[in-house]
């Protein structure tokens, strides 16, 4: 086996893994960065999964090739609503945030499969049928040597999810939007003084953390495992929230954390066939993103700093 | 100071009142019957010594993992890492009960303090980063986790099986299961760890309460400014806080392994009795014989939601909707102290 062939099986498999980890990390970012701890993606996506399957099962025959898309809409809509419950906790009741995010991941694993099994009358949903076409980027996949490699034969939603990644750190660091995001993270009662509201920044922030988280769940379930159940998510969420931090709450350290955790991943289930990694326990590759996180954190690989507010709910007049 | 007992005493209260209410209404919305559901409930929790033997059962490990949870929220941290260290304390424990032959009077003992070193040691890393380098333990207690949980498949895997799926069963000389207490409930799973857990709710509560260093570890806690004037060594008691309460995590894996299942097998999820110790401890007010009612409650809700489906057709996934309600509740306070403010303003 060439290197270039063993780089043709890893790395679209890396991407492959990484689109639900970059959306839901990026929900993370616009979360942590308004100061609202979110311990519940991993909630947000399994409510994601659980919509986006429920969806594609229930109009896949009057929807036909739309379904898969419109599907991720609801999972959209239905994340942000659901992360509503997260907002109104920790802004308005000021709630330990890492508390109610306990609670969102509870509620969310309970309430699907406690509507799946309403619905269905077992465990564990059927298979989808209309999934998502892999395709070609036209132009780039043209290209030699990493056309192949990177743009081709891939599914459209991961380079949605790379995009996105760009989005938003114009959104965060170029838009006046992003401005008052960030102020309210790094110190809200400045913030409050310069007339910015506080709890509807926040509320929105969490809400797009919502609707990413719900995305990001949509997609795990509707390309890799295409049905949903109790292990559908079981620690995607985490593994974003560690992204998030290991990209240093930036957007596009986070994309590039969630791709390199995605490498991982494949590497722990492809590596079996490539020579140089035979010998490797999968176990290294399957803690390596939690390994690298404590060390981010511990400051071995740069400093990896929260915003400053992150944790506290704001209170009117209190110093 | 009364007033503020009582509304320590009556928010949980309420809460758990709020959480079933909240639990009905999911049931009727959705077309089940709640008095059924709930009739289902109790009885799978108490209706027979078997239920009775296997609520208790499944009290053991979640007042553990209530005191780990709430020894570290005493303390001003917050041991999300319960789950990890449970699991890790659970192959320690295992390890020690297949691999030696002892007398049970040293066996059992030496089995049980492994599952605490193992859960401490998890506790430790924690602790360390937050004592020197200020790293929010929330983060990295769940990242740990995760290297628990593939780490010990790994080991289960290559070390206690022959690429099987689990371990052999413990030796009886280190087993707490219990032909006594199985002859009495109708052969149910209960064990002895009952006893352990109630004496661990005993020393937390007398470390905390009744010794200096307990004052310490709380008053590191409360204030570290304050802790450090006062000449406290304020990184050695944020250590030692993790440790304890990872000591306290690993016992609670001791009483699965060597207690309920007698070995272990590989996991491909958690065993989310770690998590369901923040729910315990929330709902216990942090206080250790709190704890011990409300560990009682935990236990009788997951084990009553067994019989739920097949008595009154409800999926048993509507206790895990109650519960995370109640944590919601809980963490909520804040809301329910204003409406009671607002209520007493009314009164007056």
């Amino acid at each position: 086996m060439s290197v270039y062939d063993v780089l043709q099986t890893i790395i679209p498999t890396a991407i492959f893994f990484a689109a639900p980890l970059i959306f839901t990390a990026l929900g993370g970012v616009f979360s942590e960065r308004s100061g609202v701890v979110n311990i519940g993606l991993e909630g947000l996506m399994t409510i994601g999964a659980f919509v986006g399957i429920v969806f594609n099962l229930t109009f896949a025959d009057r929807l036909g090739a739309w379904t898969p898309w419109l599907a991720l809409v609801a999972a959209v809509i239905v994340g942000a609503v659901f992360s509503l419950l997260h907002a109104v906790a920790s802004v308005t009741f000021r709630a330990d945030q890492v508390v109610s995010g306990v609670a969102i991941n509870f509620l969310a694993l309970g309430l699907s499969l406690f509507l799946v099994k309403k619905m269905y009358g077992k465990g564990q949903t059927d298979q989808i049928q209309v999934g998502f076409d892999k395709m070609d980027v036209p132009v780039l996949s043209d290209i030699p040597i990493i056309g192949p490699l990177l743009f081709s034969n891939a599914y459209v939603p991961s380079y949605i999810a790379i995009a996105l990644a760009f989005v938003s750190w114009y959104v965060i660091y170029k838009t006046p939007f992003g401005l008052r995001l960030r102020a309210v993270g790094e110190h809200p009662m400045a913030a409050d003084t310069m007339g910015i509201n506080v709890a509807k920044m926040r509320y929105i922030a969490v809400m797009i953390s919502g609707a990413l988280g719900g995305l990001g769940g949509a997609v795990y379930a509707t390309i890799i495992s295409r049905d949903f159940s109790h292990a559908t998510i079981s620690g995607q969420g985490f593994m974003a929230l560690a992204a998030m931090i290991f990209g240093k709450w930036h957007p596009v350290g986070a994309m590039g954390a969630a791709l390199f955790f995605g490498l991982a991943q494949s590497l722990s289930i492809v590596g079996q066939t490539i020579p140089l990694l035979k010998n490797v326990p999968t176990v290294y590759l399957l803690i390596a993103p939690y390994v690298l996180t404590i060390l981010a954190l511990a400051g071995f690989i740069g400093r990896a700093e929260a915003p400053k507010a992150a944790g506290t709910p704001y209170i009117k007049g209190k110093r | 100071m009364k007033s503020n007992r009582l509304q320590q005493l009556f928010i949980p209260v309420l809460a758990v009142l709020l959480g079933m209410i909240a639990g009905s209404i999911v049931m009727l919305a959705s077309g089940y019957n709640p008095i059924a559901g709930f009739s289902a409930l109790v009885y799978g929790a108490f209706g027979d010594t078997y239920y009775i033997g296997e609520t208790i059962r499944q009290t053991t490990p979640y007042i553990l993992t209530g005191l780990a949870v709430a020894f570290a929220f005493r303390t001003g941290l917050f041991n999300i890492g319960v789950e990890g260290q449970l699991i890790v304390g659970w192959l320690a424990a295992v390890w020690v009960g297949v691999s030696f032959d002892l007398p049970k009077i040293v066996h059992l003992p030496l089995a049980i303090l492994a599952a605490a070193a193992a859960g401490a040691l998890w506790g430790l890393l924690p602790g360390v980063l937050k004592a020197y380098l200020k790293v929010h333990e929330v983060i990295i207690t769940i990242m740990m986790n995760y290297i628990a949980l593939h780490v010990t498949n790994a080991i289960i895997r290559s070390v206690l099986s022959d690429e099987g799926f689990k371990s052999d069963p413990v030796k009886p000389s280190a087993s707490l299961q219990s032909e006594f207490f199985g002859a009495i409930t109708h052969h149910s799973t209960m064990h002895y760890g009952i006893f352990i857990a109630i004496a661990a709710a005993f020393i937390m509560w007398f470390l905390l309460e009744r010794t200096t260093k307990g004052f310490e570890l709380r008053a590191v806690g409360f204030n570290q400014h304050a802790s450090q004037y006062a000449g406290m060594n304020v990184r050695a008691n944020i250590i030692l806080a993790m440790v304890i309460s990872g000591a306290f995590a690993g016992v609670a894996g001791a009483m699965e392994g060597l207690g309920t299942f007698g070995n272990i097998s590989t996991k491909a999820g958690f065993t989310g009795l770690g998590f369901d110790g923040i729910a315990v401890a929330l709902i216990g007010g942090n206080n250790a014989f709190g704890i011990l009612l409300s560990a009682l409650l935990f236990g009788a809700l997951k084990v009553g939601a067994l019989e739920m489906p097949s008595s009154a057709g409800v999926p048993t996934e509507l206790v895990d909707i109650i519960i995370a309600l109640i944590i919601f509740f809980v963490a909520s306070s804040y809301m329910i102290r204003w409406l009671l403010s607002r209520g007493q303003k009314g009164a007056e």
